[in-house]
């Protein structure tokens, strides 16, 4: 096991890829074949596809607060107008679709975590259009991005609860961005950079839904993790180094997360949860509390 | 770096599959509804919900309350009928109530839940501890804790002489070492309920167990 992304460098050097070494090291801890891993991630990628198809299509979440976006997102892209790439576009669609089926009570898979499930999902099926992804090397991205997932989580957190939405959506990007790397040929090295430019970008982004309901703002949140991903794996690639070591990147955001008052730690107690019209909505939705 | 690990597996990070919105407030409710269910072993006629601190504050908007009624209904965090279940739940003449309270309980995200059929009660208090991951940490009063990742089977047995032998021989035929045990009863000679947790992954010993005389129900979880 290993517990420092320059453990999961060393240690995956002797695999012929960060997901193999993860898989290898799931097996030990699990008891289950490499096969069985394979399968159970497997079904966790068709999960997430089929939550943007059903996103793209057109939701309206639980509340009506939200829903739409990915299919607005989605004839913009079509009409083919736009400042981003195509690629980094249907990253931000993809995610957003993802999030508004998850407002809507649809089925997702937490990646790491229900409100920041859209980040790599949205990466990866963006990335299997521009890259030509095979079905393993779908899977391999996914094994990457847990790997550097597991880092973050045990040295600072996962739960916008515990850090803020920097340990949701700031995790969900890292992750992405270092499975980006991957998937376009770099090595673990490469990607813990743009692991550590992610991390040290969203910094301090804290959790304030309003009304508590996981919509406003964790769904545009997602577009904006997307698109981090790709800036950070970019520049990575294009040999942009981070001055502050990676595993000292995840002990600052740790750090950040705990001196975070708890205002701004999924209580709705803070930011936009507490503006005038925050507060409408969380009336409107729930009614006098 | 010398913080405790407390994640383990690439699917604690990459999963799990789950119905919205949220990992602690759904799929961590849903778990905890069908382990409750489990160990109550049949359909309730009645259902009470204590809801506290966070699941209190904010059950609604997190669809807690349809969550932890799938669980009872015996649906897993991935099954798409959760978001009807409250109707399922009526439909099947099960009453449900849910009450928030404000009293303070060891951990934000906790339900007691209160099962009830004819004479045969039970209660449990359960607590989300994130990311879809869940305890229990008392049973009818009963202090214990209950973690889920862990292979446990969970029986449901007549307190009569002789259940702990029979039940731990059959995992000892099977070199399945058993890591925690926790026995408790309803009353002298009325439901026993035995948690065993073990190193191995071993499914096909639920039926095993289940056939055993005196056994109501086993369930085995993950």
């Amino acid at each position: 096991m290993f517990n420092t992304i320059v453990e999961l460098i060393d240690q995956s050097a002797a695999y012929a890829s960060v997901a193999e070494f993860m898989v290898a090291v799931e097996a030990e801890n699990s008891g289950r074949t490499p096969t069985q891993i394979r399968a159970i991630m497997a079904r966790n990628l068709e999960v997430m596809e089929d939550s943007i198809v059903q996103g793209i299509r057109g939701v309206r979440s639980v509340t009506g607060l939200t829903g739409g976006d990915a299919k607005r997102l989605d004839q913009y892209l079509a009409a083919g107008d736009f400042f981003l790439g195509e690629t980094v576009l249907a990253a931000v669609r993809n995610a957003v679709a993802v999030n508004e089926v998850n407002a809507k009570m649809g089925l997702i898979c937490a990646t790491p975590t229900a409100g920041s499930a859209g980040v790599v999902a949205g990466c990866l099926v963006a990335a299997r259009d521009k890259l030509n992804l095979t079905r393993a090397q779908q899977v391999d991205f996914l094994f990457t991005a847990g790997a550097f997932g597991l880092v973050i989580a045990n040295n600072a957190g996962i739960a916008g609860a515990e850090g803020g939405c920097q340990a949701e959506v700031g995790s969900a990007a890292a992750m992405a961005a270092a499975a980006l790397v991957c998937a376009k040929g770099g090595n673990a090295d490469t990607a813990a950079q743009a692991v550590a430019i992610t991390l040290a970008n969203l910094m301090g982004l804290i959790c304030d839904p309003v009304a508590g309901l996981v919509e406003i703002p964790c769904i545009k949140r997602n577009a904006m993790g997307a698109a981090q991903a790709f800036t950070s794996a970019d520049m990575a690639l294009a040999g942009v180094r981070t001055v502050i070591p990676p595993d000292e990147v995840i002990q600052a955001m740790d750090r950040v997360g705990a001196q975070m008052p708890s205002i701004f730690k999924e209580t709705a107690e803070g930011g936009l949860a507490t503006t005038p019209t925050g507060q409408r909505l969380r009336q409107q939705v729930f009614g006098d509390q | 770096m010398a913080k405790e690990m407390r994640f383990h597996s690439v699917f604690d990070i990459i999963g799990p599959v789950m119905v919205g919105p949220s990992s602690s407030h759904t799929a961590g409710a849903a778990r905890i509804g069908k382990v409750v269910r489990n160990i109550f072993g049949e359909q309730p006629e009645r259902v009470d919900i204590y809801l506290y601190e966070s699941f209190a504050k904010t059950y609604r908007g997190h669809g807690t309350d349809i969550a932890l009624v799938g669980g009872l209904l015996g649906m897993a965090p991935d099954d798409e009928r959760l978001p009807q279940s409250l109707k399922l739940a009526h439909e099947a003449g099960i009453k449900v109530t849910f009450v928030p309270k404000s009293d303070k309980v060891d951990h934000p995200n906790s339900a007691r839940i209160i099962l009830q059929k004819g004479a045969h009660k039970l209660s449990v208090l359960g607590v989300s501890i994130g990311g879809g991951n869940i305890q229990i940490s008392e049973i009818n009063g009963f202090k214990i804790s209950l973690s889920m990742g862990t292979p446990t089977f969970i029986t449901v047995h007549q307190d009569v002489p002789g259940m702990i032998a029979k039940v731990t021989q059959v995992l000892s035929e099977a070199k399945v070492n058993i890591g925690t045990m926790t026995v408790t009863r309803e009353a002298k000679g009325d439901n026993a309920i035995m948690i065993l947790e073990v190193d191995d992954r071993r499914p096909d010993l639920a039926a095993v167990l289940r056939a055993l005389p005196d056994v109501h129900n086993v369930t085995y979880f993950e």
